[in-house]
């Protein structure tokens, strides 16, 4: 093991343990800790400083009244001068309309990414792509996540009785770092289908299932801004979209289709 | 009101203190609604996050002129290779396993004060990436740094987080 080798693969510790790594680099690192102890231990004691963080590191939530504070304070703004493009937009001075519009911005062009990436990558699965992402978005803008809130699949899985004619499976996936939240109603390329949502530390991932023939192993539909992935199995179509990055993402697709795939 | 917590959550990071968090975010979202309709990038949570991340510093400069902030980079980056006495002394390591106590959830209030006590540019790169669950892409473009200084930053503060760990422990 030369002295070379083991400062270029250090310099690929952290990418390497964040999932940030191409595969074949990725490979080139596994490759040389299966020989090198000392490279062994650092990759461990990164991991560890890292897990530690994610850990303890405490989020510090916005209090309450600070969203009520910069709403009046952009409303008492717009009314004076010097604010006169924001009238331009078309929004008013209603401080209110000016946050919706400033959402409206960021799912416009996280849409527009997305649909830019799936034209190059598969042209017939875009317009279906732009409303999964729209679906996603819609979630978490509109305040309405899910109609039933349960981490219980118990719970959820009887709920979409009688309001949709097919019966989707309902997973917990929470042994697997991927907690279930709750599930809801929701409509996607003309029909209804079940919509149910994941938790993965900060990220919210939407999964979509409806009834469709075939099978199909994992694929990525879009990437950036959005990450969105489907299969199919056994007569449905899921559909998973979050902000989570693609590596955990893809870990937790494989997790839901090995769980679909195995009857319990 | 669109990533209020995690602009929050930034800002109390960089200003460690919640009054100050609060009128930075408050300045960062009245610029945001001004300039919105000029915002031709890819990823508007990033930008958005970017004026924060800049009115943390100006805010920095500004009050807390004594502190080191961007700029002034006392610790070498580069030298990524060159940890190993930190990290990789393993048998002493073994005695007090510092690490093992770290996960195992003892020491919830000097984990959060280790993050506090290291230098800003270390300090966003830590929050956004472990806290915030941030890509590398992404904290790039808040920071306003390549990607290759995102990785050599991080790896850095993670290793200022584990040395200094290592010496309370010792020190105890």
């Amino acid at each position: 093991m030369s002295a070379m080798d083991c400062t270029h693969i250090r310099s690929l510790v952290s990418p390497y343990i964040d999932g940030e790594l191409a595969a074949e680099k990725a490979a080139e690192v596994e490759r040389h800790l299966e020989s090198c102890e000392a490279c062994r231990a650092l990759v461990e004691d990164e991991r560890r400083v890292s897990a530690a963080v994610r850990h303890h590191g405490e989020r510090f939530r916005a209090p309450a009244h600070l969203k009520a504070r910069v709403l009046s304070e952009v409303g008492r703004r717009s009314r004076g001068s010097g604010w006169s493009d924001l009238r331009m937009l078309g929004t008013g001075w209603n401080p209110v309309a000016l946050a919706a519009s400033l959402v409206l911005a960021v799912m416009l062009s996280s849409g527009a990414t997305v649909a830019y990436l799936s034209r190059s990558a598969e042209e017939s699965k875009a317009p279906l792509v732009q409303e999964v992402v729209s679906g996603q978005i819609r979630s978490l803008m509109a305040d309405h996540l899910t109609d039933v809130a349960s981490s219980d699949q118990h719970t959820v899985k009887p709920w979409f009785n009688g309001k949709l004619d097919f019966s989707p499976p309902v997973i917990d996936l929470t042994s697997e770092g991927f907690p279930l939240v709750g599930g809801r109603l929701d409509y996607l390329d003309h029909r209804q289908v079940a919509a149910l949502v994941y938790r993965h530390r900060q990220h919210l991932i939407n999964v979509f299932i409806w009834p469709e023939g075939g099978e199909e192993a994992p694929q990525v539909a879009a990437q950036q801004g959005y990450n969105v992935l489907y299969f199919k199995h056994g007569g449905m179509e899921y559909w998973a979209v979050s902000d989570l990055n693609s590596t955990d993402l893809k870990a937790f697709i494989a997790h839901l289709q090995k769980a679909v795939e195995t009857p319990a | 009101m669109p990533q209020l917590d995690a602009a929050y959550n930034l800002a109390r990071w960089l200003t460690r203190n919640d009054s100050d968090a609060q009128d930075v975010v408050q300045d960062a979202y009245l610029r945001a609604f001004k300039y919105f309709d000029s915002f031709e990038g890819e990823n508007p949570t990033a930008w958005l996050l970017a004026i924060v991340r800049n009115a943390c510093f100006a805010w920095m400069r500004r009050n807390r002129p004594a502190e080191e902030v961007v700029g002034s980079e006392p610790l070498d980056e580069d030298n990524v290779g060159n940890a190993e006495p930190l990290l990789g002394g393993g048998s002493r390591q073994l005695a007090t396993d510092p690490e093992t106590l770290l996960i195992e959830g003892r020491d919830r209030t000097q984990v959060n004060q280790l993050v506090a006590k290291l230098p800003a540019e270390f300090r966003e790169v830590i929050v956004l990436r472990e806290i915030e669950d941030m890509s590398y892409r992404e904290i790039a473009d808040i920071v306003g740094i390549p990607i290759g200084t995102v990785m050599s930053r991080l790896s850095r503060a993670r290793k200022l987080l584990h040395d200094s760990w290592y010496r309370q422990q010792t020190k105890e």
